[in-house]
């Protein structure tokens, strides 16, 4: 592929700790090549930071292949920045314009506050899977892979939902920061199999909970959430996680 | 210090029934009082923290990531062996077995193999019973694909996304013991040392790298899941923050390093692109099962693939391995890419890259699309189109993947391919039980040297972090424990965790203090060039002699001339590195040193000196049949040798032709 | 919202329906009837008391799950998506909702509160009709109902669709049409409602 190399004004924002208010500051980014990825750009960045002895950037990424969840810029107001269905570590450089200016905010959301710099806290992802999101079984109990038959178009729809890297995306990038793509892509996977259904009820009304005490925000099916999502979970999800919903309310 | 590999007696087929029914227990009551330190959450963390936790053991987990769910574990993409035979091919245990210890070059210990493949069908049976959803026929039943060193289809997938699927079953295992209170999480913490007390490990000290607090954890036993240390190199097919730091403390504490030369370079990755390079990306091996891979018959060629005719191409791993063809284990189809490229038939810009194609396989899925929509006589055109279509349901993330990183249309054009670091086979030395040198101290899945010997053949890394923590620790460590009942909780404030957290502090104070010049990304790529030059896909005794002296010459610049900003007493991500690379260049010399005892060649382990006329690695059994554990000693390491013996197995020269 | 939404969707179709009838240009006779069959039938005179109640809760509803909403990201972005994501009148549901309310308060003011008046106070008939052409001669009043129709309409296209999707129904096979009908659904309605003023003022309507 044909590279070229560009330079970038960027805005980048700037916070010590979670207590501090935080700013956004400017930095320049020269001769970047379009071959780059994103956090490669970065990471051309933080050296120089170094080297002039200034505090680098902090952020949030690990595996650099888009499938661990752990990255996580709000890049030119979209959630993993400009490319659909991208993790901010797979958008390269060459999604962008020599001399562009480009904004880097962490993550904005009450359950999300952020550590430092770009770096926020997620954990109340965790604990909405903690509340329900796991099929009780005990280490040895299982019976023979092949003894129950799962109809394939339901495998696969199971598995479309289970691909959430968890990334908090979808938070992000809601107006209302809500976790409803992340809690019924949860919810959808094992409401589609048969593994699932013992809990089935249980699951989505404690889900549900867990994820409005965190203190996320409630669904408006704006589509944000789908339109970010660097695995383009669909939005159907959220109306399997409400049918679902309802049927456990009214189940006896 | 005499190795005791605590292999039971009897029969290699009886010998994992044997222990299961006579290794001793611990009843429920007691299980509640005795706590275990599991330390990374990945496949074998996550899996044995769970379990463990469903025994009634009181567990805490570790991580150095925001999320137990983020380890790396989850980027693997092709699938998870399993002896179950459902495709009538002839599959069993002992041809798992088998496989897998002809894969690892005969390096690899019997017993612990075939346990392994034993457990395998349970793995698969649990990941299904957690709502793990795997690829299906039509049928409804567990589809199969084939991989590297094999002749069955025994490995079962999720699309390209196995490893993501695997953990997530392993993590809402762990998730709904967090929820209980069964286990307590520490996300964001990264263990600095072992703390052991009258030679037993005892607990752990930790970071909290968020507040940057040294924490005081006791335990009665502490597992060490903490994957591999393929980050030596710097660049590596890894995630950014996997390093070596835990398995080297306690390799330091008394825990022996088994076989750390042998690392696996995986034949199938995006070739590096420029100096800014951070991380290499694999593209999964399964893509071997419908891809070729060829160059140019012609030296210095500057056609286009798609301009170089047929007869133009040599597809030099079915030419040289008929038998096994584009599916030969990854180590030999790592160096068969690096002697075309050596020889100067290398393509792209950098001349260092293999083509991998689906034309081919895009054209025969095409044609079989047209016979079952009965199109009569369909033209290429149309079964291209179609077969695209069937390509990109089967590795469309993969695709879609390479098309990001290079900018090219993988669909059109044959990929970019080069070898990568991708696994390390070494590790911690552990016996049949898991446990290391260290009572107490265990190490599982990819941070113990023991199921792959010299080289690991595709699929079965995900089976290996599995079967450790679901099946094979939760029986071991009872073992252990049944003797540790009237052990009382862990006290903190015993003199060992003083002296072991302040010389933590006395350490983290110090990288801050340096306030040198160079960043630890300069020296981590420094080590990481020696390391691929000189300790790589091919190694020679000159080579691996001067890396010696050069990694030596870095680590004394590293400790003269570092530079860590900020402070140690807040979130500090250059702080944490400092940490890592440290260990690191400790690390590098002991794969050199190791890699230069071995005077032979065997799986990854390739030494220039040591391959037959064909170029093929030659193996010395009569001198090497041992694994090294490595001890260390106050200047430098002491070599202990287990003989590994092959009652059942008869070693023979690998042959894949 | 969803449950009162349909509800509100449903009235929507009487309210045009009936209104509508002012189209056969028959002096209002055809409107008058019907209208007065609603105000004088003691069923339909529960049903208004339970159409009022699930308009009042859907506002309720509507200010409290934006107000809550807007709580849970305490420091905004500063640089927004803008309709690279969304479309800016799914985001903008409150602020169309607190349009539509403003328009309703006049709207209930010239005609409900009208009739009420008659019907209760000075019992005498007035003829809705006659009403609607002496309200509708004022042009500042046409272009307010316009103006309110028109934020109806952005309203109704989110709501009908969401209003399913938050019933959990969402599939393949239903989507086109959910979606055609939503769309078509609101512009008919809306367009029924648009026409009224202005054919009055423009005095098509005799």
């Amino acid at each position: 592929m044909e590279h070229k190399e560009i330079n970038l004004n960027l805005r980048i924002w700037r916070q010590k700790n979670a207590q501090d208010k935080g700013q956004f500051e400017n930095y320049k980014a020269e001769n970047i090549s379009t071959e780059m990825s994103f956090l490669e750009m970065f990471d051309v960045l933080n050296e120089r930071l170094i080297n002039e002895g200034k505090d680098p950037i902090a952020f949030d990424h690990d595996c650099r292949e888009g499938i661990c969840g752990m990255c996580s810029m709000h890049i030119n107001g979209r959630a993993h920045g400009p490319w659909d269905g991208t993790t901010t570590c797979q958008l390269h450089m060459r999604a962008f314009k020599d001399g562009e200016t480009v904004t880097v905010e962490p993550w904005r959301a009450k359950a999300f506050p952020v550590l430092k710099d770009l770096t926020v806290d997620r954990s109340a992802l965790d604990r909405i899977q903690q509340a329900g999101g796991y099929v009780s079984v005990n280490t040895g109990n299982a019976v023979d892979g092949n003894s129950l038959p799962i109809d394939k178009t339901k495998a696969d729809a199971s598995f479309d939902a289970a691909m959430c890297i968890g990334c908090g995306a979808c938070v992000a990038a809601c107006k209302n920061s809500s976790a409803m793509l992340f809690t019924s892509a949860k919810v959808s996977q094992y409401a589609l199999l048969p593994q699932g259904q013992p809990e089935r009820n249980t699951r989505v009304m404690n889900m549900v909970a867990q994820m409005d005490k965190e203190g996320f925000g409630a669904c408006t099916n704006t589509g944000a959430c789908e339109a970010e999502c660097p695995k383009e979970i669909s939005i159907s999800n959220i109306a399997r996680l409400n049918r679902e919903y309802l049927s456990a309310q009214f189940s006896l | 210090m005499a190795l005791n590999n605590r292999i039971p007696a009897g029969e290699l087929a009886q010998k994992w029934s044997t222990y299961k029914s006579t290794c001793k227990l611990v009843n429920p009551a007691n299980k509640r009082s005795i706590d275990i330190i599991v330390v990374g959450t990945g496949l074998a963390g996550a899996s044995a923290a769970a379990s463990l936790a469903e025994l009634g053991y009181s567990v805490k987990t570790f991580c150095f990531q925001d999320s137990g769910r983020r380890a790396h574990s989850i980027a693997a993409q092709g699938g998870i062996n399993a002896a179950k035979n459902y495709q009538n091919d002839g599959d069993s245990v002992y041809r798992l077995f088998y496989d897998t210890i002809k894969g690892g070059d005969y390096r690899a210990r019997e017993a612990n193999v075939h346990r392994l493949a034993e457990v395998s069908g349970s793995i698969i049976d649990q990941c299904v019973a957690q709502g793990v959803p795997f690829a299906r026929e039509y049928g409804g039943l567990l589809s199969n694909r084939s991989f590297g060193g094999t002749q069955v289809q025994r490995t079962f997938y999720a699309a390209g996304q196995t490893g993501q699927q695997l953990l997530l079953g392993a993590y809402s295992a762990q998730m709904r013991q967090v929820a209980i209170g069964k286990i307590k999480e520490y996300n964001r913490h990264e263990m600095l040392d072992v703390v052991v007390i009258d030679g037993k490990a005892r607990g752990i000290i930790a970071r909290n790298l968020v507040t940057g607090e040294i924490e005081r954890h006791g335990a009665h036993a502490v597992l060490l899941c903490t994957g591999g240390y393929g980050n030596v190199f710097f660049l590596s097919t890894n995630a950014m923050g996997s390093n070596v730091t835990a398995a080297w403390k306690a390799h330091k504490k008394g825990a022996f390093f088994g076989n750390p030369c042998f690392t696996q370079i995986h034949p199938t990755c995006i070739p590096v692109s420029g100096d800014h390079q951070s991380k290499l990306t694999l593209m999964s091996e399964s893509l071997r099962n419908d891809g070729r891979i060829w160059v140019p018959k012609k030296q210095g060629e500057t056609r286009k693939a798609i301009d170089i005719p047929e007869e133009e191409r040599d597809y030099y791993l079915e030419r040289r391995y008929p038998a096994f063809g584009n599916l030969v284990p990854r180590d030999v189809a790592s160096r068969a890419a690096k002697e075309r490229c050596d020889a100067g038939y290398g393509v792209g810009n950098s001349k260092m890259a293999v083509y991998l194609d689906f034309a081919a396989a895009i054209l025969r899925y095409g044609k079989t699309e047209c016979t079952k929509h009965g199109i009569a006589n369909a033209d290429d055109a149309t079964a291209i189109r179609l077969g695209k279509e069937v390509v990109k349901e089967k590795y469309g993330n993969l695709f879609d993947m390479y098309e990001k990183i290079t900018g090219e249309n993988p669909y059109e054009m044959p990929m970019r391919i080069y070898p990568a670091v991708h696994y390390t086979m070494g590790g911690l030395w552990v016996d049949y039980e898991l446990m290391t040198t260290v009572p107490g101290l265990y190490a599982l899945g990819e941070a113990n040297f023991s199921d792959h010997g010299a080289n690991r053949l595709g699929a079965s890394a995900l089976m290996q972090g599995l079967a450790d923590g679901y099946f094979v620790i939760p029986y071991t460590i009872g073992n252990y424990l049944a003797d540790e009942i009237r052990t009382p909780k862990i006290d903190t404030k015993q003199p060992a965790f003083d002296e072991a957290e302040n010389a933590v502090k006395e350490r983290i104070n110090h990288f801050i203090n340096i306030k040198g010049q160079h960043s630890v990304d300069y020296f981590h790529k420094q080590l990481g060039k020696i390391m691929w030059d000189k300790c790589g896909m091919a190694r020679n005794e000159k080579g691996l002699k001067e890396a010696i002296q050069e990694i030596r010459a870095l680590r004394e610049e590293f400790w003269k001339d570092l530079r860590v900003p900020g402070t140690a007493s807040e979130m500090n991500p250059e702080l944490d590195k400092a940490g890592r690379v440290a260990d690191f260049l400790e690390l590098g010399e002991l794969m050199c040193l190791d890699a230069l005892n071995r005077n032979e060649s065997c799986g990854g382990h390739f030494r220039e000196e040591f391959q037959t006329e064909e170029g093929e690695a030659m193996r010395v059994d009569e001198n090497f049949m041992y694994v090294a554990a490595w001890e260390s000693k106050k200047e430098g390491w002491e070599l202990h040798k287990e003989d590994l013996v092959y009652d059942v197995i008869h070693p023979s020269q690998r042959n894949y032709k | 919202m969803s449950v009162t939404g349909i509800f509100l969707i449903l009235f929507l179709i009487v309210h045009a329906t009936v209104n509508g009838m002012i189209f056969f240009n028959d002096n209002g006779e055809m409107f008058n009837f019907y209208a007065h069959f609603l105000s004088h039938n003691w069923l339909l005179r529960i049903i208004e008391v339970g159409l009022f109640a699930g308009l009042i809760l859907h506002i309720i509803q509507g200010l409290m799950l934006t107000g809550q909403n807007n709580q849970k990201r305490p420091v905004k972005y500063s640089v927004n998506p803008g309709n690279a994501t969304s479309k800016w009148y799914s985001r903008s549901m409150g602020i169309l909702g607190s349009l539509l309310l403003i328009f309703l308060v006049i709207h209930l003011s010239h005609f409900w509160l009208e009739t009420k008046e008659s019907l209760y106070v000075t019992h005498k008939e007035d003829s809705l009709f006659e009403e609607m052409k002496e309200v509708f001669s004022q042009l500042w009043v046409v272009i307010v109902y316009v103006c309110g129709v028109i934020a109806l309409c952005w309203h109704l296209i989110h709501g009908f669709q969401s209003a399913f999707q938050t019933l959990g129904i969402n599939s393949p096979k239903y989507n086109p049409l959910i979606k055609t009908i939503g769309i078509a659904y609101s512009l008919i309605i809306c367009f029924a409602f648009s026409m009224m003023p202005i054919a009055i003022y423009l005095g098509w309507i005799q």
